[in-house]
């Protein structure tokens, strides 16, 4: 009996049974010709069909609505918008108000997810079971739920003559959150110049630090040194400017406030519920990270004699990291998707603006395309930066 | 000389054995006192309850309201529970017809009942389960459905409440389980052409929310159909849904796989096994095991997604609490409304992650298969 040696698709053809279907090469190709015809046809069936009930229906297809009327108004936007504008400014206007919203749940989730994470291993029993309770209770019910509760709670809240007010000048009421901010001053440009010129210098310092502490032994505290400018540099701006801070304080006039930093009740209650329920995720997350660092790597640095600020920076958070980065990763991917449960409260998210676009139009695909395409892009790009990040933190073999 | 010594010199093989009043003191200045910053954590934390857990006490059950109408809750400071009393049918059964909600309690009695022998290991076996789950499917449909058996014909857009997010997860698992095990072994397919394919399917999938594929179950769908041919919303919604949750099982079972040493597949191609019998055979019996927690983790996360469909309207436990939390005479009450469906929630949540960590259990101490 002869064996032929094995190809690289793991071919192996048996004396008498050289039969060409049996080759798994020739087999391969065939079952990928298969799938191809398949997924060609299918794609080519929906397509006829789609073509021939939108003409049926009447529905227009194609991309010129974008460039149409949209005629509805927006409650809120970052930018200046009004019912003149078109569909595709309109669903700009929506990407905007997503992100707006993922970028301030992501550090409300990530501050409190830190925070619950390491209280739920802490010595401490009392505060290690109030972070459990809280881990439990909210990522076990749905963060629809989450988010219905919250935005009924804000709309629950007094009205703006009798607003709860947690501290001077902020006042939670139905129509919102409102906060001081302190006033522009063309000051604040310049100290936001030395805050990113700080940061710089501290780069180079702590690489200089690194490479003298590796050519010479001698340990320069470079975080200390890098944290003291990127907070003293901005802060000497401001005090030569003059040390300009008026505070722009809300003021109740008439039915509502004005002035100060306002947030509206839709965005207030999809804040909060996508960032509790979030949370939740990330302190199982950070608890996980702080865990899977082995006692003995703690051990055997204080062994060495590291102090334990030392250890911490060293040895602990290095490899804690590790762990705590590619699921922190996508469950920022996973807020930015449930941001769009602005629809079911009213929010004008890209879901929102869509929908109304879809309902207004009747052109269903093209304005599900539009938000599909859109997530997928901020899905394929936070990824992309994970990735970065994930090559530079894992173990170098060497 | 092994007699131990406390760090006082007493000899600990005759000292008395401590009271309970030293065990509880021990206990605390150990887990609540042992250093400066945890003395002054606990300080704060009791104070915080002290000013909190009482008035949530008397709010949750001294001064709240069991049952009677609306003019009574607004007249105590407490809870008013009387919601749920006066408010849990349609509730839990949504817009059901309301003499026929007997059937959706037998068929809830049936379907968990299953469940609950479903995860009774001495029901593991696939000769069972298998009749088991048609015989459960089919009596709860019927029972559903109506239309035999001298049942009244209910139509599925009069389906809703908690059988319905039954309805949607059964479905959900049942049909995703299945794509996502196909999807997972395309992915890792030596074909490049079934390989791209299935890249492409799995990481677009993910990359949007679930609220999109929902929209395109409910608008887009009906359009790729020929004209004539209509398939119920609640089948479109179910169907989208399990493709959902695939995409995302099927990342957690190619970590399955790639966990399985390239030497059990190697033996088994010695052996003159095909693809499919290696792979049932060997590879995925193993690979299902190793990533059981990331299974369970994502079928959890399927049944608190079902509470999407509020959006696109079909009558899940959550849509029909909102709608009943539109009548103006109860709005106000909408904590207690929601803390009940919450806590339906979490009660299943809960107890399926507590029981994947006790299979763990029994799978790594290898008592089982």
């Amino acid at each position: 009996m002869t064996v032929k040696p094995r190809t690289t698709a793991g071919e192996h053809v048996r004396k008498g049974d050289t039969s060409i279907l049996n080759s798994l090469a020739f087999r391969g190709v065939a079952y990928q010709i298969i799938l191809a015809i398949f997924v060609i046809l299918g794609g080519l069936y929906l397509y006829i069909n789609v073509n021939a009930n939108l003409e049926r229906q009447g529905i227009a297809t194609g991309w010129d609505f974008l460039t149409e009327n949209a005629g509805f108004d927006i409650g809120e936007s970052p930018i200046p918008y009004d019912s003149e504008d078109s569909y595709g400014f309109a669903m700009w206007i929506g990407v905007l108000n997503t992100l707006k919203v993922a970028f301030v749940s992501i550090i409300f989730a990530s501050t409190l997810g830190i925070f619950m994470g390491i209280a739920r291993t802490s010595k401490n029993w009392l505060l290690s079971k109030v972070a459990s309770v809280y881990v439990e209770a909210c990522r076990n019910v749905p963060v629809v739920l989450h988010v219905l509760f919250w935005a009924t709670v804000v709309r629950f809240l007094p009205a703006p003559r009798q607003a709860f007010s947690p501290f001077e000048g902020a006042y939670l009421m139905n129509r919102g959150v409102v906060f001081p901010i302190p006033e522009t001053d063309p000051a604040y440009t310049w100290v936001g110049i030395a805050f990113l010129f700080g940061v710089i210098i501290a780069i180079f310092l702590g690489r200089w630090a690194k490479r003298q502490r590796e050519l010479t032994g001698k340990y320069i505290p470079a975080f200390w040194w890098g944290l003291g400018i990127i907070l003293g540099l901005p802060l000497v701006t401001w005090i030569i400017a003059g040390a300009p801070l008026v505070w722009d304080m809300p003021e109740l006039k008439g039915f509502n406030f004005r002035g100060g930093m306002a947030m509206s009740p839709e965005y207030a209650g999809l804040v909060a519920g996508v960032s509790v329920y979030t949370g939740a995720f990330i302190a199982e997350i950070v608890r996980a990270g702080i865990q899977s660092v082995p006692h003995g790597q703690i051990e055997a640095a204080r062994a060495l004699g590291l102090r334990p600020g030392f250890i911490m920076r060293y040895v602990t958070i290095p490899q804690a990291l590790r762990v705590v980065v590619p699921p922190t990763a996508s469950q920022y991917l996973s807020l930015t998707k449930n941001s769009s449960l602005g629809v079911l409260i009213g929010y004008p998210d890209l879901v929102n603006v869509g929908n109304t676009t879809l309902n207004q139009t009747g052109q269903a695909v093209e304005a599900i395309t539009v938000m599909m395409v859109v997530y997928l892009s901020i899905s394929l790009t936070i990824s992309l930066f994970m990735n970065i990040y994930n090559k530079i933190v894992a173990i170098k073999e060497r | 000389m092994n007699h131990a010594k406390t760090s006082a010199g007493t000899d600990l093989h005759h000292s008395p054995p401590p009271t309970e009043k030293v065990a509880v003191l021990r206990w605390m200045r150990d887990n609540l006192f042992n250093s400066v910053l945890n003395s002054v954590i606990t300080c704060l934390l009791v104070v915080g309850l002290i000013f909190t857990l009482p008035d949530f006490i008397k709010w949750a059950l001294f001064n709240s309201v069991w049952s009677g109408d609306h003019e009574a809750c607004r007249a105590s400071m407490g809870a008013c529970w009387a919601v749920v009393g006066e408010k849990h049918r349609p509730m839990l059964f949504g817009v059901y017809p309301y003499e026929e909600h007997w059937r959706l309690i037998l068929a809830l009695i049936i379907y968990l009942s299953v469940v609950a022998a479903t995860l009774t290991p001495a029901f593991w076996n696939i000769k069972i389960l298998i009749p088991l789950w048609i015989g459960n499917l089919a009596a709860t449909l019927t029972l559903m459905w109506g239309g035999v058996l001298g049942l009244s014909p209910i139509d599925t857009s009069q389906w809703g409440g908690l059988p319905l997010t039954m309805v949607l997860f059964t479905g959900t698992v049942v049909f995703g389980s299945p794509i996502s095990v196909l999807l997972a072994l395309g992915r890792r397919s030596h074909l490049p052409g079934v390989k791209s394919v299935c890249v492409v399917f799995i990481e677009s999938l993910r990359g949007v929310p679930l609220i999109t594929i929902l929209f395109v179950a409910v608008n887009v769908f009906p359009l790729f159909l020929p004209e004539g041919l209509e398939f119920d919303k609640l089948i479109r919604v179910m169907a989208g849904m399990a493709i959902f949750f695939a995409c995302y099982q099927a990342e957690v079972i190619r970590g399955g796989l790639q966990a399985i040493p390239r030497g059990q597949i190697e033996a088994a191609e010695a052996l003159g096994l095909s693809y499919w019998q290696l792979m049932s055979r060997i590879v995925l019996p193993q690979a299902l095991r190793i990533c059981l927690p990331g299974l369970v983790n994502h079928i959890i996360a399927a049944f608190k997604n079902t509470s999407f469909v509020l959006i696109i309207g079909l009558f899940d436990i959550l849509t029909a609490t909102t709608a009943v939390m539109e009548d103006p005479v109860w709005r106000r009450f909408f904590v207690e409304a929601y803390l009940f469906v919450a806590v339906i929630y979490f009660l299943f949540c809960f107890a399926l992650s507590r029981y994947s960590r006790l299979v763990e259990r029994w799978l790594s101490e290898g008592r089982r298969f």
